[in-house]
């Protein structure tokens, strides 16, 4: 299980990044993903862009009452708090369910959400959060709303050209309520069924179910799951129209459990 | 006064060996790499069945087939068992290509890299043939036949016929069961690996390996490479983990020898586990078709077997395609006394990898099928599971027992094992929690091991190799040092620390001036190696011995130098003592060394270096025994199972170091635990395995595996030297059944039943679909 050969590029700037990406090359951030498949020789790239070197690919900053998180944040910051406030305790209790802790010593947000894995745990709760992606591109930054970032399975609203350089989320007020559920069958397996629950105070409450397979499914008004989360579990995972009834039972379970566990 | 802890038989001395384990210093094949080593990477066969027509190497590297290694015999493992027939697995494949990930082409490189890169440029042309991926397909009318010169895909099949036909009208109760055990992986910490020189000096070939029976593992390639067996060293370095992949003689390391000899240069090959997934280390599997007739009490009346295991493509070296199925008939009525039986066992081909002999071999399997249908029989009768086993069990005064097929059991009380199992259990809380609706349930399996089985027990079987008398030597540095010489190896077992103890126990060297030499075929007595629960009683009686006969020498030489006779003298504490004089080991060893003018004239010339051969009597093997109980929660919801309580009564005979025997527990039961609930290999109708990584492979971990409590019964064997069991591989044995009847208990009440392993929260939900219930 070793790589087929690739030339190894590590860009010093974004623009020297983008240039590189525009040649072709795969990038990589934290390469929990990338690793393997490379490994695997399931991704043939003829060179790899090491993004872990440019200036302000991780760490989280303030502007204002906007937290911007660099897309190379690794899991294991956010665990530890780097995020800060409401929205840094919800990101981090995310962050700690995520594989091993080797692995998230390495893993980035934005690798994760990048690739876009359905099982991923950063696909299924970003999209329930209000903010936007940054990605970047030869014309500059543009904007992505989160729950638009993902598009389907290993596919994302990213542009060929463009590199997810950050992400920008609000900063959650004391009281917003979150709930989130995952199931897998011992640390580090990949998901089989995850869904959350944000519920902003004054705001329509947002939910996802994720791990189909698919592209995450958004819920933009999860009141009524909220109300009545066994009816309402069952009502929306019967839209789905899943195949596998493990597979329904999960989804189903998962809804029903992210909204009880809402606080 | 407090006593001076024991470091003999008995100790829960600390392991010699962890010093360097524990701060990675240990010595393993993917350590050494001597200066021009070639690295080789394997082009492995992508499809389950075909005609191999054509391999296009690429230009300019170093590609071999089969055609370009000639000379390489085919392993060939028989059994004399009547009607089997072997199968001849070609080092590199030739003219057919039987599983996939069976060796087709050595790619050679500097690098495994580049080795692996040859190997993705090389193109394979072959004609696909119909696959047989189940086992119960293998024997279909006009099934594709794996060997074309076979009348059917066999090796093997097996009967005991005895009419039963009286018993639907006289028993109480019946059940009868189909069952399955997953096509399951070993999965060693370390892979395999092996590293071939040839020693131009010696004209000798040196293979590294990562082995757990150097000896055979020489033998093996001896015989394949035609080669004298002077000319053929293997050296087992520390190996990590066996569980009896490691016994097992690989194409691989014919290969690497051949090219070894071919090329002049180190050759060596590192699994990677992808190749342990997909190609080399497949185990367990079966079929069990089971009916049980019982009276009121629950005793068993007969059972009737029809037994199937998925052997794979071939019959591997040296225990044979038949191993796991032969086995089933003589090991099935367990621990109990069961009064009438019939059965029938195939080991049927198919184009998968051969299936190895897993830690437990065809005991897990066995002991799921029979501790599942003994609940289903207590479930039908509404009694409770311990009564019904306690109908069954053999009573310790029946010890030694000979049960129906000819198994002797030498000491144990069964019946008392499993009464402690059950009452360090609140069994009425779970039965509270049941009433009041929860999904939870109590569950057993009682069974027993035989480990430590020698010729009479082997001879029979007729492969390739038999077990005989277990060599030590024991000899004295001119230090006084003592250096053990032992032919199996260990590979976690902690024999360092162990034999150091029985030394320790006869001549009263401390275990810190005992040297275990191991793993090395040059240095050692030859053996058939560390397998079958064997090396305690095997290696210890053996060492015992050495040990005895080399404190005899000793002592005369002691004697001497106390100007005494030898009727005066004693060992005490690693000395010569004679009243209250006293002559060290050290002294004894530097005089024949050293000072010889010093020696009695009549000194025994032989020295202070001893080889004794070693063999229980009888030798049909110790039993170990044990009960395991279990409380296991279902979520109804997902299917998933949370096991609350996990106890064990275990009998291994006179412990040697309790904490090792804690340990080998322990790692057996988290195998357990695996193939109950995560472990499972699947393949596709084309014969593809779909588990490439320990992603999609589950292993429980540190989170699944609960707090195991363990209960020690220390019933002595009364054919072993101190008295002691083999008991390595019981605690793999019993967690399927007894996790999965405890599952059963939870869902009874809801009319659900698990009956394939793993139970998987898919199949869980499954089995409450099916009911009705999800």
């Amino acid at each position: 299980m070793k790589p087929a050969p690739f030339d190894y590029a590590r860009p010093a700037d974004w623009p020297a990044a983008l240039a590189l990406l525009a040649a072709g090359a795969r990038p990589v951030a934290g390469g929990q993903s990338l690793g393997p498949m490379l490994n695997l020789r399931l991704a043939l790239p003829e060179r790899v862009a090491d993004l872990r070197h440019l200036p302000d690919y991780a760490g989280v900053s303030m502007q204002g009452e906007t937290v911007r998180i660099g897309a190379g944040t690794t899991h294991a910051a956010i665990e530890d708090g780097v995020v800060p406030g409401r929205l840094g305790e919800i990101l981090a209790g995310v962050a700690r369910r995520i594989a091993y802790r080797p692995v998230r010593n390495r893993g980035t947000i934005g690798g994760s959400f990048a690739h876009a894995d359905p099982a991923a745990d950063w696909v299924a709760v970003l999209p329930a959060l209000p903010g936007h992606a940054i990605a970047l591109g030869p014309q500059g930054e543009r904007r992505i709303p989160l729950a638009e970032f993902v598009l389907g399975v290993f596919e994302t609203a990213l542009r060929s050209d463009e590199l997810l350089r950050a992400l920008e989320l609000p900063a959650l007020p004391a009281a917003t309520r979150f709930g989130h559920w995952k199931f897998c069958r011992k640390p580090g397996e990949f998901s089989k069924a995850t869904a959350c629950v944000l519920a902003l105070p004054g705001a329509v409450p947002t939910a996802v179910l994720a791990a189909l397979d698919a592209a995450p499914l958004v819920i933009a008004d999860a009141s009524a799951l909220l109300a009545d989360p066994t009816a309402e579990a069952a009502r929306i995972t019967a839209t789905l129209a899943l195949d596998d009834p493990w597979r329904a039972a999960l989804a189903r379970t998962a809804l029903r459990h992210a909204a009880e566990a809402v606080r | 006064m407090t006593p001076t802890p024991s470091k003999g038989v008995g100790a829960s001395l600390r392991r010699k060996e962890d010093a360097r384990f524990l701060h990675g210093r240990g010595r393993y094949v993917g350590d050494i790499r001597p200066a021009g080593t070639l690295e080789v990477a394997f082009l492995r066969s992508p499809v389950a069945h075909a005609r191999l027509l054509g391999v296009q190497k690429p230009d300019g590297g170093l590609v071999f087939t089969a055609a370009d290694l000639p000379g390489i015999a085919p392993i060939r493992a028989n059994s004399a068992l009547p009607g089997f027939r072997a199968s001849d697995q070609p080092a590199l494949a030739q003219g057919k290509l039987r599983h996939v990930g069976e060796l087709i082409a050595a790619c050679v490189a500097p690098s495994r890299a580049e080795a692996e890169d040859l190997a993705a440029a090389c193109l394979l042309d072959y004609e696909a043939l119909p696959v047989i991926a189940d086992m119960l397909a293998a024997r279909a009318p006009g099934a594709a036949l794996i060997h074309e010169h076979w009348p059917d895909n066999a090796f093997l099949e097996t009967r005991r016929d005895e009419d039963l036909s009286d018993l639907d009208a006289c028993a109480a109760a019946k059940v009868h069961r189909r069952l399955r055990t997953a096509r399951q992986h070993m999965a060693p910490l370390e892979g395999r690996g092996v590293l071939a020189e040839w020693d131009p000096r010696l004209e000798q070939l040196i293979v590294t390996t990562a082995a757990q029976m150097p000896h055979v593992t020489k033998t093996g390639l001896a015989e394949c490479l035609g080669l004298d067996e002077g000319q053929v060293r293997v050296v087992a370095p520390d190996v990590g983990g066996g569980f009896g992949y490691k016994g097992i003689l690989l194409a691989e390391e014919l290969v690497c020898a051949a090219l070894a000899m071919r090329l002049g240069r180190p050759v060596r090959w590192i699994e990677d586990r992808l190749e342990q997934l997909t190609a080399n280390a497949n185990c367990r599997e079966h079929y069990y078709d089971v009916t049980a007739w019982a009276d009121e009490q629950g005793k068993l009346l007969g059972v009737e077997v029809d037994a199937t295991v998925d052997a794979g493509a071939y019959s591997l070296y040296p225990f044979s395609a038949c191993l796991e199925a032969a086995q089933i008939g003589s090991i099935f009525p367990g621990p109990y006394t069961l009064p009438r039986f019939r059965f029938r066992t195939v080991s049927a081909c198919t184009n998968k990898p051969p299936i190895l002999p897993y830690r437990g071999v065809a005991r897990t399997g066995v002991c799921y099928a029979m501790e599942t249908t003994l609940d289903a029989l207590a479930r039908q009768l509404k009694l409770p599971p311990e009564a019904v086993r306690q109908a069954n069990l053999v009573p310790p005064d029946a010890m030694p027992y000979r049960n129906l097929v000819g198994k002797v059991f030498d000491s144990g009380d069964y019946p008392e094992a499993l009464r402690r199992a059950v009452a360090a259990v609140d069994v009425a809380a779970v039965r509270a929690r049941q009433a009041a609706g929860e999904a939870v349930g109590f569950g057993l399996s009682v069974f027993c091991e035989q480990g430590a089985h020698g010729t009479s027990v082997y001879h029979g079987w007729g492969i390739p190799f038999v077990p005989g008398f277990e060599q030590a030597q024991a000899r004295f540095t001119p230090d006084g040092v003592l250096e053990l010489r032992v032919g199996l190896h260990s590979h976690g077992q902690g024999l360092e620390t162990t034999l150091a103890q029985v030394a320790h126990e006869i001549l009263g060297v401390d275990p810190a001036r005992v040297r275990l030499v191991h793993g090395d075929t040059a240095l050692t007595p030859y053996s058939t190696g560390t397998w079958g629960s064997r090396a305690m009683v095997m290696a210890g009686g053996a060492v015992a011995e050495a040990c005895r006969q080399l404190g005899e020498r000793a002592l005369a030489i002691g004697a001497a130098l106390l100007q005494t006779d030898r009727a005066s003298v004693r060992l005490v504490a690693g000395q010569v003592v004679a009243g209250d004089a006293a002559v060290s080991l050290d002294q004894v060893a530097r005089t024949w060394f050293r000072s010889p003018q010093n020696l009695p004239t009549d000194v025994d010339r032989g020295g202070l270096e001893v080889t004794a051969g070693y063999r229980p009597d009888p030798d049909t093997g110790t039993h170990s025994y044990a009960a395991h109980a279990v409380v296991a929660k279902v979520c109804t919801e997902t299917g998933m199972v949370t096991l609350e309580q996990y106890v064990i009564v275990e009998d291994g005979g006179v412990l040697v170091n309790p904490m090792i025997v804690d340990g080998q527990v322990l790692g057996g039961v988290a195998q357990g635990i695996g193939t109950a609930l995560y472990e499972e290999m699947p393949f596709d109708t084309e014969g593809q395995p779909l588990a490439g990584t320990l992603a999609d492979y589950l292993l429980p971990g540190a989170t699944e595996v609960p707090d195991i409590r363990i209960d020690h019964m220390e019933t002595p064997s009364p054919w072993t030297r101190f008295g002691q069991k083999g008991l390595g591989e019981s605690g793999a044995i019993g967690p399927p059944a007894a996790i999965v009847n405890a599952i059963n208990d939870a869902l009874a009440p809801l009319g659900a039943e698990v009956l394939d392993l793993p139970a998987t929260p898919a199949r869980v939900l499954a089995a409450l679909t099916k009911a009705g219930r999800a």
